[in-house]
């Protein structure tokens, strides 16, 4: 475009007409220049979504400003969240093996079916309180909310799909009336784009609005005396003694790898090894967090464990003994676990049940949109 | 007199509305040595097996260990590409226009344009087989073009999202020599060196001298340097490796860095074509 200006310019000075040549052009770049910017800010106007973090949490470790919420992408994440275009197969979504009633993880299942009936690995986590997890799986091997949803989607027996196909289907979705993907995106992001990084900002905006504080246990720590009953009081002292050191904090995990000593099945799954390759790190798997415990049983990496007093009584006398066998599991005098009495186990699931959140189980904000691509 | 101060205002505001205007938004160099200029390299990664051009899948090899194989899909990332001048200066791309992924499959991933260079006689150039840590690491707007992590739904892609790394390279095929139940071979080599565990480092610099030829940058004069990459290399090198012994290589340390130590010294000199158009 320069260089046509130029040329423009040393044909007028021979033909004299120099200034009204330059001056019009002057005033078409200027007046060019802006339309330009006011159609850019004007055609896109996303509504900013407030986002509180609850007071007695820590700040969030997501980078809010990066992916600033609204109401818009996290509507479009909410949909792609529960779409089962995200697999090969068209039948899994995320909320396949994530259901809302049971704190998005997978209530009663050890493992969750895949496409094909394949039986996936591990035990499928909750999905709550994610803007606060600096890393992510049992293993670890993401570090970043918005490089989760790759995981899932490309397992071969989980979604066995790759994002890039699924980005060809979302653009090609025929029936616009069910889901108009294109148009979804052009409201969160300014085009109609389709592309991997929009799809996992949207679905990780989606995942951070998935905030669960509301529990009795908050409510006790906002003040109030009652929200909890004697025996659970009773409960959290001797579990902040014996548990939180690795149940630690607000969110109730130091986001650690830990061997607590379940003894290995017959898949051998070797934990954190898989991702460092390090010796130092078989067996370990990520301590989870406790919010909802109550709603996403089964326990423990493969969900071995069906109730909380099976995860007790593996604790007090149970624990396996393995090279890497997390050191606070072995007792001065040699025997592994933590000593709990019956008693005392009792209380300490009295007060975990204290951190299921009913409310979060039923926010209509995050249940399921009830459209996809199919 | 005064028609020249007129003259030169207006053309000094034009020329400020004009960059003003400007929405591309150059990639600024972080070299403090050469500026960017407006010349234009092309390279061209051709892939070979010894002295035979490389075919997928239709021709037969032999490698260092006496070994038949195939290769199926061959695919690696070339980064950081830095070029140097024959007064010794040297020009790094800028980082965000300096990531490519060359497929074995893909005729027009094997041509790489590199624009923006100072004009003058290049004598050798520098990049890295592989994906930086940095770039490993950072956020997903940073994940674009060849590396966008969303895979391939032919070859699978270039990404493990389970350890959020890169695949350096990745060599498929067969070999009656491969003991899995479909005699294939798999080698997926990756690793940056770890996030908040220390991994093996498989990042590999290569730097080629182009041996007194000179790849001329100058107005109307675009060379094309080709440079060679032998498959061979994967197999032979400091320690050679067998299809029969490991007809899958991904996750173990120290056979991946093997070959990555083999594959490091897989790249030659062609040819510097001058002036070759470009599309």
């Amino acid at each position: 475009m320069e260089s046509i200006i130029l040329k423009v310019l040393r044909f007028s000075v021979h033909t004299r007409t120099f200034h009204q040549v330059l001056t019009s052009i002057l005033l078409l770049l200027l007046f060019g220049c802006q339309t330009k910017e006011n159609t850019k800010t004007e055609a896109w106007k996303p509504t900013p979504l407030k986002w509180t973090k609850p007071t007695n949490f820590p700040d969030p470790v997501y980078n809010l400003s990066k992916n600033p919420l609204t109401e818009e992408g996290v509507a479009l994440g909410k949909t792609l969240f529960y779409d089962q275009v995200l697999s090969k197969t068209n039948q899994i979504s995320c909320a396949s093996c994530h259901l809302q009633k049971a704190a998005f993880s997978h209530q009663g299942q050890s493992f969750s079916l895949g496409i094909h009936g394949q039986l996936s690995k591990r035990n499928s986590p909750a999905i709550q309180n994610m803007a606060w997890n600096p890393v992510f799986f049992w293993d670890g091997g993401v570090h970043d909310l918005d490089f989760v949803p790759f995981n899932p989607v490309q397992n071969p027996v989980e979604m066995g799909e790759n994002v890039s196909n699924v980005i060809e289907k979302i653009k090609k979705v025929s029936d616009k009336k069910v889901v108009n993907y294109p148009k979804m995106f052009k409201a969160a992001f300014g085009t109609g784009e389709i592309n991997s990084i929009r799809m996992m900002k949207a679905l990780s905006q989606f995942m951070v609005t998935m905030v669960s504080a509301d529990s009795p246990y908050d409510q006790y720590v906002a003040g109030n005396d009652n929200a909890l009953r004697s025996e659970q009081k009773e409960g959290l002292t001797i579990f902040k003694k014996n548990c939180a050191s690795c149940h630690a904090g607000e969110l109730f995990t130091n986001y650690s790898f830990k061997n607590n000593g379940l003894a290995p099945l017959k898949a051998n799954d070797t934990g954190r090894f898989d991702v460092t390759r390090l010796d130092k790190d078989k067996y370990k798997f990520k301590v989870p967090g406790l919010r909802n415990i109550g709603f996403t049983a089964p326990y423990m990496h493969d969900g071995r464990f069906k109730t909380l007093e099976e995860v007790l009584d593996h604790y007090s006398g149970n624990v396996i003994k393995s090279e890497t066998l997390d050191p606070i599991l072995i007792q001065e005098n040699g025997e592994t676990g933590i000593n709990l009495s019956k008693e005392e186990k009792k209380k300490v699931i009295t007060f975990l049940k204290s951190l299921d959140d009913q409310k979060f189980l039923e926010n209509p904000t995050l249940a399921s949109p009830k459209v996809s691509a199919f | 007199m005064k028609k020249l101060i007129y003259l030169s205002l207006l053309t000094l505001i034009s020329a400020i509305s004009i960059v003003a205007c400007n929405d591309d938004t150059k990639d600024v160099t972080d070299n403090p040595d050469l500026v960017a200029g407006t010349g234009k390299m092309t390279l061209k990664f051709d892939n070979v097996s010894g002295n035979q051009d490389l075919k997928l899948d239709s021709t037969k090899y032999t490698n260092s260990s006496g070994e038949d194989f195939t290769v199926s899909t061959l695919n690696y990332f070339i980064s950081n590409i830095k070029l140097t001048r024959d007064d010794g200066k040297t020009y790094t791309i800028p980082q965000d226009s300096s990531y490519f992924l060359i497929r074995e499959s893909d005729p027009k991933s094997q041509i790489v344009t590199l624009k923006q260079l100072p004009e003058g006689n290049y004598t050798g150039i520098e990049y890295i087989i592989g994906v930086d840590s940095l770039r490993s690491v950072s956020g997903i707007d940073k994940r674009v073009g060849a590396l966008d992590p969303s895979g391939d739904p032919e070859d699978g892609g270039m990404y493990w999202a389970w350890s959020s790394g890169y695949i350096f390279l990745k060599l498929e095929g067969v070999s009656s020599k491969a003991g899995s139940a479909n005699n294939k071979f798999y080698y997926h080599i990756g690793f940056f060196g770890g996030y908040d565990s220390k991994t093996v480092n498989n990042i590999k610099t290569v730097k080629l001298d182009f041996a007194g030829n000179k790849a001329i940058v100058a107005a109307g004069n675009v060379p094309q340097v080709r440079l060679v990459g032998d498959v061979q290399k994967v197999f032979s090198g400091p320690v050679p490796i067998s299809i029969e012994k490991n007809p899958s290589i991904m996750f173990d340390f120290t056979l991946s860095s093997n070959a990555a130590n083999n594959y490091k010294s897989m790249f030659s000199l062609g040819e510097i074509t001058q002036n070759i158009a470009v599309q």
